[in-house]
């Protein structure tokens, strides 16, 4: 592995050792794209930015190791040259999104119901703790089982466990063929049809449906096929024939998918100074539900495991909102707010709020203590 | 040979027998009759795990046929502040499920039940002691199967799988536990009944499923899993491919891997494995190949053809010598019989084997063997190499006599120096089998003082008194002194009959 001069790690270091002394947490920052995600702050920050590169990428090993400041733009130019991609497809949200604020928010894009999660493709991490401690886990090979797999608690804890540095990801080939499908079903007949077909060979690895959110009448649905060019032709007239659907051509297609991982999609544009964005975590299981003063509109990606959906911002819409995905088994949070809405206000479900799993909290908070018994992560971005 | 060089002091036995005592009169009324056994001749079965070599008795066995009882059982050793190591099948290959002296041994081979399948959500709640393969079986006649495949599957446990993240032959292509398991329901040390992850994409907080999962019974102990099911495909192929120079065959998998192909399974066996296990099932190999590469495909026929087609076109590039590619069902298990049996052939060169669960970079497979032959002429020992080759993960089998004091240590320094060589060269010194007590030493040479500290915090957040599992996978301070390499005496193997690695 190239190493770097570790200069940065050193300003790292400083930085860290100089908060925990002044007990005030330090609010880590990588290309701030992303800032409005998780619960406000107006801690220092820590940027990452300066620590930028790539520090190993062979093509044949399926793993790229970069610094947490490298643009994410740069990781994926540097995969599309050898054909490879980031399968989770992580969203961007701005120009200057960094390799580590998409490990650090544990976000995914359309590729996530079929490739997985974020974290599912981390292979190792070098991470800072709160006591300046420059520590390493886990690796850039697929298969390791020695320790605890602490580089995989780094996905979506929003800087509040410790400073990320470097991170070895998965990575996989490009698809050899990809087609896009569009027909107009309803909320409920898309979602049967999708789960129906994700237990089957069919190389289904995307799907979005935009619509009326708990209604009969028809929205707009849009798949996608990825995997060998024999799989994708079989499969195109097949599961054209079940929903009447027509293909996109390819650019349309593409720019579709891309929109949709950005959010720069119609629903998602138009939010209202006085709406909130709310994303729900759902089973598989979970099919059209309804709620009082939401939007008509819903986006369900994920074959309806994610859902998007605007609303009213108060407080007791949210906790409508969080009880209705609790009792079907997920969870809710305030993803985006309009620009009147208290920024202050809590946009997480927490983990005491769900199920069996209160007990957890405690584990939680002394795991957190372990890696950071100052407190210097603890911006409570992420509760 | 001193396989028990990781004993503490030896603790009077009178403390014992009075603790024991004292623990046996707690847990009696909350269990039935035959879900609680101290004496030696009922918990002997217990005292060891896959991993023969590393033996000790337990103070007593508790089977608990309820999760409410697992609970009770916790709560009464919490109180008592005894350790608890829990067990699933007993198949792992580290000592993982090792008993403690002054500890109850947790067994949750009776919690066995499949509680629900769901073909439409693609998802099968079971309990922990439901056996690997028997989740496939009950939803073979709806089309789906459980993906990680580790071969011990007939037996294993599907806790003990969450426990190690088991990976198996094809987990390039359908990935580890980890990613094949939703939820997980368990139990703190303490006896509070929690959840890791849920049936949605994701979980609030930090992702505690995603350390819980191969935390080697030290975290919680499992009482239910939802898993995954996925989609069987409906055809399955293999090329089997020979090279003339070991090289070439490591350059060959990397070259699948960089056409953009992701093999069901690529695995590689050299000249000796093959000449070992051809006497041994007769699959055809062949025996003047310097490596021999299985290569499969699965998918849809239209899928298996074109794919089959390409990886063709990469091995011949590659300079293979010889292309076999499966015609039928039989043939492809025939061509895969080998590759199975290479433990059982090992087992008939020599008296006792040594086998090694390093991964490495992929580039560096054929380097990795060229050492390797260096080290057989320095050591004077023979070694069969079989390698999970699309994910990097090496199995060299050291083979050698016991009887012979001499002959096992230089068997242990050539070893010492393959985990050495394993972690200059990028990689790991376990890829499946667990650190467990068997690698604990090794742990010492692949992390820091640092990093192993947080491994305790780790730990301690989930069991501040350090009492389940305690005395596994990760090394305190004082015990960073040394490697430690798995042994298995030729036809010591508690299950011969399953099949390994």
């Amino acid at each position: 592995m190239i190493h770097l001069p570790n200069a940065n790690i050193d300003v790292f270091r400083e930085q860290i050792l100089g908060a925990s002394k002044a007990g005030t947490p330090l609010s880590i920052e990588g290309g701030g794209t992303k800032s409005w995600y998780g619960n406000p702050n107006n801690f220092a920050k820590l940027s990452t930015r300066a620590y930028s590169g790539i520090l190993e990428y062979q093509p044949e090993e399926l793993v790229i190791t970069a610094c947490a400041g490298t643009p994410l733009k740069e990781i994926e130019a540097a995969l599309a040259e050898k054909n490879q991609i980031l399968p989770f497809e992580p969203p961007h949200f701005g120009d200057g999104a960094t390799f580590g604020g998409a490990v650090a928010a544990g976000l995914a894009g359309p590729g996530r119901i079929s490739a997985g999660n974020l974290r599912d493709f981390v292979l190792g991490a070098r991470v800072m703790d709160g006591k300046g401690q420059d520590l390493s886990f886990g690796g850039q090979v697929i298969k390791n089982v020695a320790g605890y797999d602490v580089s995989r608690l780094m996905p979506g804890s929003l800087g509040t466990l410790a400073l990320l540095l470097e991170a070895s990801v998965k990575v996989l080939p490009k698809p050899a063929a990809t087609a896009t499908l569009r027909c107009h079903i309803s909320q409920a007949h898309a979602h049967q049809l999708l789960n129906e077909w994700a237990g089957q060979p069919l190389p289904l690895s995307a799907s979005c449906w935009i619509g009326v959110a708990n209604s009969e009448e028809h929205g707009e649905l849009t798949i996608r096929l990825s995997g060998a060019i024999a799989a994708v032709r079989a499969a195109i007239p097949l599961m054209s024939a079940a929903i009447n659907a027509k293909e996109l051509d390819p650019i349309t297609a593409e720019t579709f998918w891309k929109n949709l991982r950005e959010q720069q999609l119609n629903p998602f544009t138009n939010l209202g100074a006085d709406e909130t964005l709310y994303r729900l975590a759902l089973p598989a299981a979970c099919g059209p539900i309804g709620l009082p003063n939401m939007s008509n509109e819903v986006v369900l990606e994920w074959h309806g495991q994610q859902r998007w959906w605007k609303g009213s911002s108060d407080d007791t819409t949210f906790a409508a909102l969080k009880a209705l995905a609790s009792a079907n088994g997920g969870h809710a949070i305030r993803f985006r707010q309009g620009s009147n809405v208290d920024p202050a206000k809590e946009r997480f479900t927490k983990l005491s709020e769900q199920a069996h799993s209160q007990a957890l909290e405690a584990v939680q908070a002394r795991l957190r203590a372990a890696f950071d018994p100052a407190g210097v992560f603890a911006t409570n971005r992420l509760p | 040979m001193n396989h028990m060089n990781m004993v503490t002091t030896p603790p009077d036995q009178a403390a014992i027998s009075a603790l024991q005592s004292k623990l046996v009169a707690a847990l009696k009324p909350i269990l039935p009759e035959h879900a609680l056994l101290w004496e030696p001749e009922d918990t002997i079965p217990y005292e060891c795990d896959g991993l023969a070599a590393y033996r000790r008795m337990p103070l007593a066995v508790a089977l608990p046929e309820t999760e409410e009882q697992a609970a009770q059982i916790l709560k009464i050793c919490y109180a008592m502040q005894v350790p608890v190591v829990p067990r699933g099948s007993g198949t792992g290959l580290s000592g993982g499920a090792m008993p403690i002296a002054q500890g109850l041994v947790l067994s949750l081979a009776k919690l066995k039940k499949i509680v629900s399948i769901d073909p439409f959500t693609r998802t099968a709640v079971v309990q922990p002691g439901v056996r690997n393969l028997a989740i496939s079986e009950a939803v073979a006649h709806l089309g789906l199967y459980y993906a990680p495949d580790p071969s011990s599957q007939i037996a294993c446990s599907i806790g003990g799988n969450i426990n190690e993240n088991s990976g198996g032959v094809h987990c390039l292509k359908y990935g580890l536990t980890l990613h094949n398991v939703l939820k997980v329901r368990g139990l703190l040390m303490n006896g509070d009944a929690v959840e890791f992850g849920s049936l949605a994409p994701d979980s609030p907080g930090l992702d505690l499923l995603a350390i819980m999962i191969g935390s080697e019974g030290m975290l919680a102990v499992v009482t239910e899993v939802t898993v995954k099911l996925v989609a069987k495909p409906k055809l399955a192929r293999v090329i089997m491919a020979s090279f003339d120079d070991i090289e070439k065959g490591g350059d060959a998998v990397a070259a699948i891997i960089a056409a953009g192909i992701i093999p069901a399974g690529l695995e590689m066996m050299d000249k000796a494995t093959t000449r070992a296990v051809e006497e041994f099932v007769h699959a055809g190999y062949d025996l003047n190949a310097e490596a021999i590469l299985l290569c499969e495909s699965d998918g849809t026929p239209e899928e298996v053809a074109e794919e089959i087609e390409r990886m063709t076109k990469v091995l011949e590039e590659a300079g293979a010598s010889g292309i076999q590619i499966s015609q039928d069902e039989s043939e492809r298990l025939k061509f895969w019989s080998g590759r199975k049996n290479a433990f059982p052939a090992a087992g008939r060169l020599a008296a006792d084997y040594y086998c090694m669960d390093g991964t490495i970079p992929r580039r560096h497979i054929a380097t990795l063997l060229k050492r390797i032959q260096v080290m057989e002429k320095k050591y004077g020992l023979g070694c069969l190499n079989v390698f999970h080759a699309g994910d990097g993960n090496m199995h060299p089998l050291i083979l050698f006599n016991g009887a012979d004091q001499d002959e096992w240590h230089r068997a242990e320094d050539f070893g010492t120096e393959i985990l050495e060589a394993c972690v200059e060269l990028g990689g790991t010194i376990t890829g499946e089998h667990g650190v467990g007590i068997e690698k604990i030493n090794s742990m010492c040479v692949q992390f820091g003082e640092g990093e192993r500290e947080a491994f305790w915090g780790v730990k301690e957040a989930f069991d501040p008194e350090r009492l389940l599992n305690p005395d596994k996978a990760i090394p305190t301070l004082h015990r960073c002194a040394e490697y430690g390499r798995m042994r298995i005496s030729g036809g010591a193997l508690p299950f011969p009959e399953l099949e390994r690695f």
